[in-house]
């Protein structure tokens, strides 16, 4: 499926993410990479040790799932943007999600916008809790957003105003 | 007659490289651009790179095209000539260049001890009823109109293609604001990288693997494409189109090795499907069969830009260092780029790759 249409299957997801245990622990990391292209960046941003040292530069990530903190430090570094975060423990209805965004307009913190699954269609709406865009993240904005519970496993894009007013 | 110990031709990301790399032994470089910016296409790459910290992984292309050019600025050892076009090498080694000088034009002539050429790839393109239709553009075009010059090549687009150029610039394009209604591929399966097909397929792009243009339709410009799904000869099947409501279509299905220098100069040539057509034969440092000829980049095989930089560097430190210049650092540096080569060509991607390449050692 992912390499005839681009969309990970529910099994590929399953594969990336962690224990519910560790979920509920708190922010980690879900990296969906899937295909072993020379590409390391995520390993040398990761300063908690979740991002395990790469054997060879085309090796997929192996995360350590109890090291990683849930820092956000390699959402921005991912050239696929591949990596997002989630806390699952943000709110017994809600799932805060931290994902990276590269469209203008950037939303607003406290609107609510349409949150897309891996297909780009849209879900349910998602609260924008904040947009983190400094010069470390070059330009690949991080956007934290609350996602009610039931949907969280969908949600995987955002879309910010009018798509007619991107430019 | 200009005399240089090396001149490059080609200012891309390989012969920047190269003429960084060359300089470091205290080697005469001349770098040749036939366009008014040196950095070839990274000028127009707005998306992070990937390879390791080494090759700037997850920096801009342009913003990687910047450090490149001013690294190239601060050497004393690198004369750099932009709008000069190299225009042929003669029988006795001199290499011709055609400088354009404000509104004139000065033809150069240059004795090079050894030649690095990185003349990059050409784009492939393809045949179908009313391929001549304003709106229908190469990729590089495109890309061109909307990340130099600022321009959307229209409201809604058909991309035709599925490698990674395809899929970078369909997301280009929507980060400009322009829509795109799909991306085509007759193969069956995504050429690029899944990483960057899914992140167009969940801003809801579709993807139609399988599928291949049929013809364009349009009175003075495109209004309408056909597409329609290809057989396991690659042939349309009857009843299976689908009419797209377009006014641009871009083709992005593949380069080819812009080869001709190395035909010129008599270097020894080799057609691999896997590196996109003719290339020289080289050795592990990338000389040709003419000895004083380099080869790096997407003239030596179509890649990507990092393989591209990483190809340059040790082209660059050949040439300088069979010429007699001694660098301190020779053996171990050329060894690491030959070992990060070799790590980007890993991987279940870099099998096709790979295969090209062990078809032109000598």
């Amino acid at each position: 499926m992912l390499k005839i249409s681009g969309v990970p299957s529910n099994k590929d997801i399953d594969q990336v993410f962690p224990s519910q245990e560790r979920l509920e622990k708190g922010p980690v990391v879900i990296v969906e990479c899937f295909e072993t292209i020379p590409c390391n960046p995520c390993y040398t941003a990761c300063h908690a040790g979740g991002i395990q040292a790469f054997k060879d530069i085309t090796d997929l990530p192996t995360i350590d799932f109890e090291k990683c903190n849930g820092c956000t430090m390699c959402i921005s570094s991912c050239p696929g943007l591949a990596i997002m975060v989630i806390d699952y423990s943000y709110h017994k209805d809600y799932v805060k999600m931290m994902i990276p965004y590269e469209f203008y307009p950037l939303p607003k913190e406290g609107e609510w916008i349409k949150g897309l699954d891996r297909r780009g269609a849209e879900v349910v709406k998602v609260k924008v809790l904040s947009v983190k865009n400094t010069k470390y993240q070059d330009k690949t904005q991080v956007i934290t957003i609350a996602v009610p519970k039931a949907h969280y496993k969908k949600i995987r894009n955002i879309e910010a105003g009018d798509s007619n007013a991107k430019s | 007659m200009i005399h240089t110990d090396i001149l490059i031709i080609g200012g891309g990301p390989s012969g920047l490289c190269a003429a960084i790399a060359a300089a470091k032994s205290g080697a005469e470089v001349m770098l040749v651009e036939r366009s008014q910016y040196f950095g070839g296409q990274l000028v127009k790459q707005t998306h992070m790179f990937f390879g390791s910290e080494k090759q700037y992984a997850a920096t801009r292309g342009f913003d990687i095209g910047k450090k490149l050019v001013e690294e190239v600025k601060n050497s004393d050892n690198i004369k750099i000539f932009h709008s000069t076009t190299a225009l042929g090498i003669y029988e006795d080694g001199v290499v011709t260049l055609e400088q354009k000088f404000e509104s004139e034009e000065i033809y150069l002539k240059v004795q090079a001890k050894s030649l690095i050429v990185t003349t990059g790839a050409l784009e492939k393109s393809l045949p179908f009823p009313n391929n001549d239709l304003p709106g229908i553009y190469g990729a590089g075009a495109v890309q061109t109109l909307m990340n130099e010059y600022l321009v959307k090549p229209g409201k809604r687009v058909l991309m035709v293609g599925a490698g990674n150029i395809g899929l970078i610039i369909s997301y280009q394009l929507l980060q400009a604001g322009v829509e795109v209604a799909g991306i085509i591929d007759a193969s069956p399966r995504i050429g690029g990288y899944l990483v960057h097909a899914s992140k167009i397929r969940r801003s809801g792009v579709p993807i139609f693997t399988g599928y291949t243009i049929v013809k364009a339709e349009g009175t003075d410009h495109l209004e309408k494409a056909t597409i329609a799904k290809v057989d396991q000869h690659w042939k349309p099947i009857p009843g299976t189109e689908k009419e797209m409501n377009v006014d641009v279509m871009c083709i992005s299905v593949g380069l080819t090795p812009s080869s001709a220098f190395f035909w010129q100069g008599g270097c020894e040539m080799e057609y691999v499907r896997e590196l996109g057509g003719y290339v020289p034969k080289r050795n592990r440092y990338l000389r040709t069969t003419v000895g004083n000829i380099y080869v790096a980049g997407d003239s030596a095989g179509i890649e990507e830009a990092s393989s591209a930089m990483v190809e340059g560097s040790i082209a660059g430190l050949a040439a300088s260092h069979d010429l007699g210049f001694v660098y301190e650092g020779y053996n171990r540096e050329i060894e690491e780029l030959l070992q990060e080569l070799e790590g980007l060509r890993g991987g279940e991607k870099g099998i096709h790759i790979r295969r090209g390449y062990n078809k032109v050692g000598f």
